[in-house]
């Protein structure tokens, strides 16, 4: 089987646009977590979240035919995509997304309920489709690969990544453009949030007692993934190695998590790289800062790793729950994090709840050389997803 | 819809048979599966029925359960006390 080289990263968040500033947020436990300030949030119980100020991208023409999360998917392809030199017809693309075009959907359907306008934008489809990013890449880059959409929640991008890494390894394309990216900063989806009661209404704080809950965020994350013989031909920067992936369904709960699941898609990942759980020192967690979440994912990464535990920080305390972006945004960080011999903190930490054991990297980074590392998402609906990144050697 | 709440001041009695048929209801369990002092783990009611439960009070009461307040709510008792303040506040 082909080994599977990471040569390009992308990314869009509250705390960097692009991996540079991304990194440097990271490096030294900077949150992005604000008021939230492009929406009229008055009649909101939470304020906080994880926004991209000011983003733009993409022509006159883009801007009209996509919604934001589909720009926001085009930035950070165009970065990740910036050492080109892909075969057209043998690079895949494949995206994930949680929440697809819902400013405009928001928008139009104020207009049709609210206002009882009776023609809609004849865009409002193609802008609102989930697949509008995966779409966007391809044709804005001429990928003729297969190419497709996942959306499995807060997994869609890690099982995006998995799919497009699978596809590689196994020969079907020669590399692939894969990641996620979400919006969610409309009234409706944040109202929807609201209604579930896990939104903090400050901010985020893994693994600490008396969490106060997670904050939404939003962006993209995108990684361009190369037969690893083949990038080095070319002379590619390799950042890194995607060496497995796993998956599994908790087949218990809609919202509660189980912690089996999670389990068995860790024990999956690993097998499928042929990877001892003794040689990964670090795990991105899924983090979310919420009641539910931490305790179980915690438990279940002692069960899996035993007596030998990994490093654990949750990012998302910076960067914020990107749902469908979140997986990319992670497997992003986590490949910066090998490749930088340095682990990012779980920011805003306080005390460690004794419900979620473990070695937490908490308040600031801590210098590690990692050979390995997972990326866990865990979704609602109980869809569990796990990368296993290696090191570039 | 639930119908307008009446300015009479609700009796115990009234109030915990309100907030019974609005739990019994969500959760699609009979009436008589409740009693006063119910407690919602014995009857094997968890967090997403929970956030369920508290939509339908707000519904049926007119009432803002703040987050907080939420969290404490275990058991029948707690839902009857926590929605009784509220409508004090509002003057019911």
């Amino acid at each position: 089987m082909r080994r599977v080289a990471v040569t390009g990263l992308g990314v869009v968040s509250a705390i960097g646009r692009g991996v540079a500033e991304f990194w440097d947020s990271l490096a030294h436990g900077r949150s992005g977590i604000t008021p939230i300030e492009q929406i009229d949030i008055s009649a909101l119980k939470f304020r906080h979240g994880a926004e991209v100020k000011d983003f733009s991208w993409g022509d006159e023409r883009e801007r009209a035919l996509y919604d934001r999360f589909a720009l926001m998917a085009g930035a950070a392809a165009q970065e990740a995509l910036y050492e080109a030199g892909l075969p057209r017809d043998r690079t895949a693309v494949v995206t994930g997304s949680c929440l697809g075009g819902n400013h405009f959907e928001d928008q139009s359907f104020r207009e049709l309920y609210g206002e009882q306008r009776t023609r809609f934008n004849p865009l409002t489809i193609p802008r609102i489709m989930e697949n509008a990013p995966a779409s966007l890449i391809t044709m804005k880059w001429g990928f003729q690969g297969p190419s497709y959409t996942v959306a499995s929640a807060c997994s869609s991008s890690n099982h995006a990544i998995g799919q497009a890494f699978w596809m590689v390894r196994g020969g079907v394309v020669d590399a692939a453009v894969c990641g996620g990216s979400d919006a969610t900063f409309s009234l409706g989806i944040l109202r929807a949030w609201e209604a579930m009661r896990v939104v903090s209404p400050d901010t985020c704080r893994p693994f600490c007692t008396g969490r106060p809950g997670m904050i939404l965020g939003e962006g993209a994350g995108m990684l361009v993934l190369e037969d690893w013989d083949r990038a080095i031909a070319r002379g590619a920067t390799i950042y890194g190695e995607i060496c497995g992936f796993g998956m599994s369904a908790d087949a218990h709960h809609i919202t509660q998590p189980s912690g089996v699941g999670a389990v068995q898609a860790m024990r999956a990942a690993l097998a499928d790289g042929r990877v001892a759980a003794e040689a990964v020192g670090y795990i991105n967690a899924h983090g979310t800062g919420t009641t539910a979440n931490d305790p179980v994912e915690c438990q279940a990464i002692q069960q899996v790793f035993g007596a030998r535990q990994p490093a654990i920080s949750s990012t998302k305390s910076m960067h914020g729950h990107t749902l469908g972006a979140a997986g990319a945004i992670e497997a992003v960080a986590t490949v910066l994090a090998l490749r930088h011999g340095l682990l990012p903190p779980t920011a805003n930490f306080t005390t460690q709840d004794p419900e979620c054991p473990g070695d937490i990297v908490a308040h600031a980074a801590r210098t590690a050389s990692v050979e390995f590392a997972l990326s866990n998402s865990f979704a609602f609906g109980g869809l569990n997803a796990v990368l296993l990144l290696r090191t570039a050697r | 819809m639930s119908p307008a709440l009446s300015p009479i001041p609700l009796t115990d009695d009234e109030l915990v048979a309100r907030i019974i048929a609005v739990i019994a209801a969500t959760t699609h369990k009979p009436t008589e599966a409740f009693q006063p002092d119910s407690s919602f783990e014995a009857l094997g009611i968890d967090s997403l029925d929970g956030i369920q439960i508290l939509f339908a009070l707000e519904q049926e009461f007119d009432i803002s359960i703040p987050d907080e307040q939420a969290k404490q709510i275990r058991a029948v008792p707690d839902v009857v006390a926590g929605v009784r303040q509220l409508l004090a506040a509002k003057g019911v």
